[in-house]
């Protein structure tokens, strides 16, 4: 693997290669010297044009339990205001020597643009570009599913006839979009329920369903609930026109909560809005995944930096 | 004295085989076996003589943004595509929105040769859609200013437009509105679809063009008014444009090459040089655009020639500016597009780059294209050949062409502008002897006159 951009591009076999080296990575975690030397003396670069402490860490800890040096960039405000382009950043970030970079962009496609450009020859990894996608959010999140329902079986299974329903805010979620090509490429049937504001034009094409109605998503007992954080501004561009005429129709309520069935997984991407799209009844329930993924994220992550660094993995 | 030219057998767009001598400015002679001695000598075998390409939709960026282009640069890109009229919008800095700019923007164009140069006067004062600019001012001044835009913005305001409208009535003016509704538009990155889902990027939805179009025609109807729609691109706009032609509405349209060539598709690669407003669009918009200009719904080909500094494109998507140069590749995109698929012939290429975009400018010397007595302004062009377009094949200084690295047919071997050669062998004239050329050319003028 050269560089992780998407989950659009990953087959079935790349994905679950992916998820089976993560359960070789988080057998590390389990041990008393929670490192490996596989990347010593390799530079890892998180560059983050974005703030996200919580995915920074989790890929500095990834990389620093494969012994890589880590250098954290916070490259804020993007070259559309005064701050450096990300050509010169690149470039500036080859001469220092990064053998591999980690970018967070606001900017839908900007990892792609990175790879492509010839400014930097080190794989690139994709920590969430714009509203495109977050690929290691996607990895990370169907390990924790497979986890749960295979348990220390999980190695080289999919997650054939899963059924996973995503509420929120799919328009604006590229956790929603690496999750609709990743968990479908599993095997998985996914489901998006949202008010049709907060839908792509054109959803129809993508392989998923659609519902607006929230309680009549739930009523078909689906696998795993995955909430998206909302963002409150939204109801000012009048995608819907209050956050508590949201919470009522697209929250996991504890009423909501409380007809799931007992294994039913509570899964959400964080930082969450309590009370806004998940009560704290449901964030906290057993149900919920919610600090497995943050545990999970770590594992994902060494095993994509191992991946695309060690050069192992096979084809581009 | 200016320069004697006699071509030898070229092709004119019925087909018939012809000389062209051509003597003070003008067409001389035209037959088989011109008996005449000339200064220079072109072989024409195998080329098609066009009358000299118009463009209504160029931006030059000079005043303002010289490090994009210049009035000099463009011409020269203009001539190198076989143009010897372009249009120049009025998003400069200063906007042409003044007699003073228009003057000062035809006067280099005169001084350069290479092309006529009309300009475009602003709609708005400043571009900003507020209060009308002095239009009577450029209508009357040196430059006779008969097209007003905003371009790069839409006369978004509903009363202003009809104002305006209304007003350029006045002067025999039209105004060439960029329809663009700015609401539905807000951080538009490409085409609204599938695709622009898939990507994240924001959508600019078809629906944002054609309902500022479907309102202007209706508005130019009631107050009687002439319009000229701007770089149509989507299969709904054809459909408006052509119910209010059938309804007798004065209305005019242009396509780009871009927007008869390519698709949205290419935008999945996150390449800026695909970004351009309105943005590409789905393959079945690219069919009804060339649908409509065959069955004359859209009435010209028209670039929107958009240089940018190479900065402005070698970033993300999001960060990069809108835009295209289109002028030296705007034939051979139409030949690929809309001769070689056979929707249109070369006679058709005439009218729809030459004849057609003159009138609705109000340029004189294009009504009958290639003919004696006419003003020589020509371009031969080999419509046989095929090259690989790179940026060595660009004259103006914006290398932001989408079609670097992909193959194109046909090439300009010549141009002659009022008389004098502008482009041989496929190369520009140096800059010196066109400007001397255009001297004489004035000179001779002004006595004759």
């Amino acid at each position: 693997m050269k560089h992780l951009l998407s989950t659009r591009d990953l087959s079935r076999e790349e994905a679950i290669t992916i998820l089976d080296v993560a359960e070789d990575m988080a057998e590390v975690a389990d041990r008393e010297v929670r490192k490996l030397p596989a990347l010593r003396g390799r530079t890892v670069v998180n560059l983050f044009f974005e703030d996200s402490t919580r995915t920074r860490i989790s890929f500095e800890a990834a990389a620093k339990r494969l012994s890589a040096d880590v250098i954290n960039f916070s490259a804020k405000g993007s070259s559309v205001s005064k701050g450096e382009s990300l050509k010169d950043t690149a470039q500036t970030l080859a001469a220092i020597g990064a053998d591999a970079v980690v970018i967070r962009h606001g900017s839908s496609g900007a990892p792609r643009v990175l790879a492509d450009s010839g400014w930097i020859d080190a794989p690139v990894i994709n920590a969430g570009d714009g509203t495109h996608e977050h690929p290691t959010q996607a990895l990370l999140d169907a390990f924790t599913m497979r986890r749960r329902l295979h348990g220390a079986g999980s190695r080289g299974r999919d997650l054939d006839g899963v059924t996973v329903t995503i509420v929120g805010d799919i328009l604006h979620s590229r956790v929603a979009r690496s999750n609709a090509w990743l968990l479908t490429a599993l095997g998985a049937s996914v489901t998006f329920v949202a008010p049709a504001t907060l839908l792509p034009i054109g959803i129809e094409n993508w392989p998923v369903t659609v519902l607006y109605d929230l309680d009549r998503a739930l009523a078909q007992r689906p696998d795993v609930v995955m909430m998206l954080r909302i963002q409150g501004e939204r109801m000012h561009a009048a995608y819907f026109p209050s956050a508590r005429e949201y919470s009522r129709l697209w929250g996991l309520d504890d009423a909501r909560l409380a007809m799931l069935a007992a294994d039913t997984m509570v899964m959400h991407p964080g930082p969450m809005n309590r009370g806004l799209e998940i009560s704290a009844g449901a964030a906290d329930s057993p149900r919920s995944t919610v600090l497995e993924q943050v545990a999970n994220g770590v594992s994902i992550r060494m095993a994509v930096l191992y991946l695309t660094l060690s050069g192992e993995g096979g084809k581009q | 004295m200016t320069e004697t030219i006699l071509v030898r057998a070229a092709t004119l767009v019925d087909g018939t085989s012809t000389d062209i001598l051509v003597r003070d400015g003008h067409i001389a002679e035209l037959g088989r076996a011109i008996f005449a001695s000339a200064d220079r000598l072109i072989d024409g075998a195998g080329l098609i003589a066009l009358p000299g390409l118009v463009d209504l939709h160029t931006h030059l960026r000079e005043p303002g943004f010289e490090q994009s282009e210049t009035v000099l640069s463009g011409s020269r890109a203009a001539a190198i595509g076989g143009f010897t009229a372009v249009h120049a919008m009025a998003n400069t800095s200063p906007v042409a929105d003044t007699a003073g700019v228009v003057e000062q923007v035809m006067s280099l164009g005169d001084r350069h040769g290479y092309v006529t140069v009309r300009p475009i006067g602003a709609v708005t004062r400043g571009l900003e859609g507020q209060q009308l600019s002095e239009i009577g001012a450029m209508a009357n001044s040196r430059a006779r200013v008969r097209v007003f835009s905003d371009d790069g913005k839409c006369v978004s305001d509903p009363l202003l437009m009809r104002r305006a409208l209304e007003y350029v009535k006045t002067f025999g003016g039209v105004i060439a509105q960029h329809a663009q509704e700015p609401r539905l538009t807000e951080g538009a990155q490409m085409n609204e679809g599938t695709l622009s889902g898939e990507l994240g990027l924001a959508g600019w939805p078809a629906v944002a063009e054609e309902a500022i179009i479907a309102r202007d025609v209706l508005l130019a109807q009631h107050v009687g008014a002439r319009l000229h729609v701007c770089h149509l691109s989507t299969a709904g706009s054809v459909e408006v444009v052509r119910w209010a032609k059938a309804r007798g509405i004065d209305v005019t349209a242009e396509v780009t090459p871009h927007h008869l060539l390519l698709t949205e598709q290419l935008v999945a690669s996150y390449d800026s040089r695909y970004k351009v407003n309105p943005p590409l669009r789905r393959d079945e918009d690219v069919r009804a655009v060339r649908e409509g200009l065959a069955d004359g719904t859209i009435d010209i080909v028209a670039t929107d020639h958009a240089p940018h500094p190479v900065e402005a494109k070698d970033c993300e998507w999001e960060a990069a500016a809108f835009g295209m140069v289109g002028l030296e590749s705007a034939l051979s995109v139409v030949q690929a597009s809309v001769v070689d698929t056979g929707l249109l012939d070369w006679a058709d290429v005439a009218r729809v780059l030459s004849r057609t975009p003159a009138a609705i400018g109000q340029l004189e010397g294009y009504e009958r294209g290639i003919a004696v007595g006419a003003p020589a302004s020509f371009t031969l062009y080999d419509p046989s050949v095929s090259r690989i377009f790179e940026t060595t094949q660009l004259r103006g200084k914006g290398l932001n062409s989408p079609y670097l690295s992909t193959s194109l047919p046909g090439r300009v071997v010549t141009t002659v502008h009022h008389g004098y050669a502008t482009v041989l062998d496929g190369e520009l004239v140096e800059a010196e002897a066109v400007a001397a050329a255009a001297r004489a050319f004035d000179q001779a003028g002004a006595r004759n006159g």
